[in-house]
C-alpha cells in the first residue's frame, strides 16, 4: 500500500473511483496481518475508555457482529473486559453471533467515532440491525459516551502512517463516499 | 392571578441520553439540558442510556460552569408501595444543585413541594395537562413553575391558555411528534407487558427485533406484534405500536391507525411561538447519539437567536436527522394535520 495515494485521496472526482481507493487502503490486507492490529486496537480502547463496559452492562459477554458491507472482511466484537476481542473474518468462515450491525466501512467508522447519528443512519437504511436489539442499543450508548476520537486513539497507536490513513479515509468521507 | 416576572424568554432545552451528549448540547448552545438516571424514575429508561448520581453531579457542576442549567426528568408514576426509587432521585438531584426537577405524578410533585421547598418544579408532558384548570391546580398545590405542554395544541389554543395560567410554559419544537395521550398511553405495556409510565420504557430494545430479507425488505416487531413492513427504498421509523401500519377489513392497504413516522419541525413557527407567550422550545430525543445533539442544538440555537434579532429561520437542513425522513408542524399549525 502507498501512502502516497492518500494525499490524492481528495482529489478523486468519481464515487467508483473514491471507492476503490477505499478498498485499495483497506480492503487487501490478509487476515493474519488484520489480527494483531485490530487486537492492539481493542486493548487499547479498553484500556484507555475502561467506563465503556459500564454501560455495556450485561451484555460484555456477547458477540457482535460488525460487518461494512464494501469491505472483503467483517469484525467480531466481544466487550468483555475481562478479555476483550476484536477479530476479522471472511464472511464465508463467520461465527455465530448474538446481533450484526451492518454499513459501509466509512459509515460504521463515523458512527463509532460520534460524527454520525445511528438513528439517522437506521432511518436512511445506511445502517441495519439484526438479532439482539436491546445489545446493540447498549454498545451504541457506551460507544457514543466515550469522550474523544476513538478511531483517532486508534490511528495514533501506529504513527504517523495510522493518522494518514485516517486523513485519507476522512477526506474521502467528506467528498461523499460511504 | 400572579405571575413569575422573571420568567425566561426563548430558552433552548436539550436532550441529553449521557453525559458526553449533555457536555455536547452545552458546548453547542443549549440553555439547559434535561436528563434522568439509570432507572424507572425517567421515561426514557433504555438500556446504556442515562447517568448514575456521581455522573448527575459532574453534569450539573460541568453545566454550570458554563451558565447552562440542568433540568431532571422524573416523569414517570411510582407504582402503588414503591416510592423510595423516585425520593431517592429526588433527593440525589437537589443536593447536586439542579435547576429544575420534570415531574408527573402528583405523589412526587407533592414530596418535592413538602420536603424540598426552595426546589423548582416543571410539570412533565406525561402528566398530560392541556387544559387551564389542570395546570393551575398543580401550580397552586405544588408550586409548579412552568409546564411542558402536549402536543395536541394550535398556537391560538397555546396563546389563550398563557393569558389565563400562572407559569411558565414550554413547548416541543423538534423531535417525536408525539400525539398519544401520554402518560396514559398503554400500547408498549399492552404488547410487552412493561409500562411506558412507570417502568420508563416505551417500545423496550429486549422486545424489538428486525427482520431483513435477502431484496432488503425490512419488518419491524414489536414482542409478536408485527409494527411494519419497508421496502429497501422506505424510511422506517421508530418500531414503536403507535407508528405502526395496520391491516383492518375496511382498508384495502395497511394504514397508518395511531400516527406516522414524522417528526416534529416548528422552525418555521418560532416567531407566533413567542408571540403567542412560549418560554422554552424543547427539543426530542434522549435516546438519539450525540451527533443529533451537535448538530440539532447548534441549528436551534442558531435559530432562536437569529428570531430574537428579528431574522428568519429556515432548519430544513435537519430534514436528514427526522424519523422517517418526513417533518411536520402537527397540530401546532393545524389539528387537521393528515
Amino acid at each position: 500500500m502507498s501512502l502516497s495515494i492518500l494525499n490524492f485521496a481528495g482529489s478523486f472526482g468519481h464515487t467508483e473511483e473514491r471507492m476503490a481507493l477505499t478498498r485499495l487502503l483497506i480492503g487487501p490486507v490478509p487476515l493474519f496481518v488484520l489480527q494483531p492490529v485490530l487486537h492492539r486496537i481493542i486493548r487499547n480502547i479498553a484500556l484507555r475508555k475502561p467506563e465503556l463496559f459500564n454501560r455495556i452492562g450485561v451484555h460484555r459477554e456477547k458477540s457482535f457482529l460488525i460487518d461494512p458491507v464494501n469491505m472483503p472482511f467483517a469484525l467480531v466484537l466481544r466487550p468483555d473486559p475481562k478479555s476483550p476481542s476484536l477479530r476479522a473474518y471472511r464472511r464465508r468462515h463467520l461465527p455465530p453471533v448474538d446481533a450484526t450491525i451492518s454499513g459501509s466501512f466509512l459509515t460504521l467508522m463515523e458512527m463509532v467515532d460520534g460524527r454520525l447519528d445511528g438513528d439517522a443512519l437506521f432511518f436512511s437504511r445506511a445502517l441495519s440491525v439484526q438479532g439482539d436489539t436491546e445489545a446493540v442499543v447498549c454498545l451504541r450508548n457506551a460507544l457514543d459516551d466515550m469522550d474523544g476520537s476513538v478511531v483517532e486513539d486508534a490511528a495514533n497507536l501506529f504513527g504517523a502512517p495510522g493518522r494518514k490513513i485516517l486523513n485519507g479515509l476522512r477526506r474521502i468521507r467528506q467528498n461523499g463516499e460511504r | 392571578m400572579e405571575r413569575d416576572d422573571t420568567a425566561v424568554v426563548g430558552e433552548l432545552v436539550c436532550p441529553a441520553g449521557t453525559p458526553a451528549s449533555l457536555r455536547t448540547a452545552v458546548d453547542a448552545g443549549a440553555d439547559a439540558v434535561y436528563c434522568g438516571f439509570q432507572n424507572a424514575t425517567n421515561a426514557r429508561n433504555f438500556p446504556g442510556l442515562n447517568f448514575t448520581p456521581e455522573e448527575m453531579k459532574e453534569a450539573v457542576a460541568y453545566a454550570h460552569a458554563r451558565g447552562a442549567k440542568v433540568l431532571l426528568a422524573a416523569n414517570t408514576f411510582p407504582p402503588a408501595g414503591q416510592t423510595d426509587l423516585w425520593k431517592r432521585a429526588v433527593d440525589e438531584a437537589t443536593a447536586f444543585g439542579i435547576d429544575a426537577i420534570i415531574v408527573a405524578d402528583i405523589g412526587v410533585a407533592q414530596y418535592i413541594h413538602s420536603q424540598h421547598p426552595q426546589q423548582r418544579i416543571h410539570l412533565s408532558v406525561q402528566a398530560g395537562a392541556p387544559s387551564i384548570e389542570a395546570i393551575k391546580y398543580y401550580c397552586e398545590e405544588f408550586g409548579v413553575k412552568r409546564v411542558v405542554l402536549p402536543r395536541i395544541l394550535t398556537i391560538p389554543e397555546i396563546s389563550d391558555l398563557k393569558r389565563q395560567i400562572p407559569c411558565e410554559i414550554e413547548c416541543f419544537v423538534f423531535g417525536n411528534h408525539g400525539l398519544m395521550a401520554e402518560g396514559r398511553c398503554s400500547l408498549t405495556n399492552y404488547a410487552t407487558g412493561l409500562s411506558t409510565n412507570m417502568d420508563g420504557v416505551c417500545s423496550p430494545a429486549q422486545d424489538v427485533h428486525y427482520e431483513e430479507d435477502q431484496d432488503k425488505n425490512l419488518t419491524t416487531k414489536l414482542g409478536i406484534y408485527t409494527i411494519d413492513c419497508f421496502s429497501c427504498t422506505q424510511s422506517p421509523g421508530y418500531p414503536t405500536i403507535c407508528k405502526g401500519r395496520y391491516l383492518t377489513p375496511r382498508k384495502e392497504e395497511g394504514y397508518y391507525a395511531f400516527e406516522e413516522p414524522i417528526s416534529l419541525n416548528l422552525a418555521r413557527l418560532l416567531p407566533e411561538l413567542i408571540k403567542a407567550g412560549v418560554n422554552a422550545f424543547k427539543i426530542e430525543g434522549r435516546q438519539r447519539s450525540k451527533s443529533y445533539v451537535r448538530d440539532v442544538v447548534s441549528s436551534w440555537r442558531h435559530a432562536i437567536d437569529s428570531v430574537m434579532a428579528g431574522d428568519e429561520v429556515d432548519l430544513e437542513n435537519l430534514l436528514a436527522l427526522t424519523e422517517g425522513g418526513k417533518q411536520t408542524q402537527g397540530a401546532y399549525a393545524t389539528k387537521r394535520w393528515r
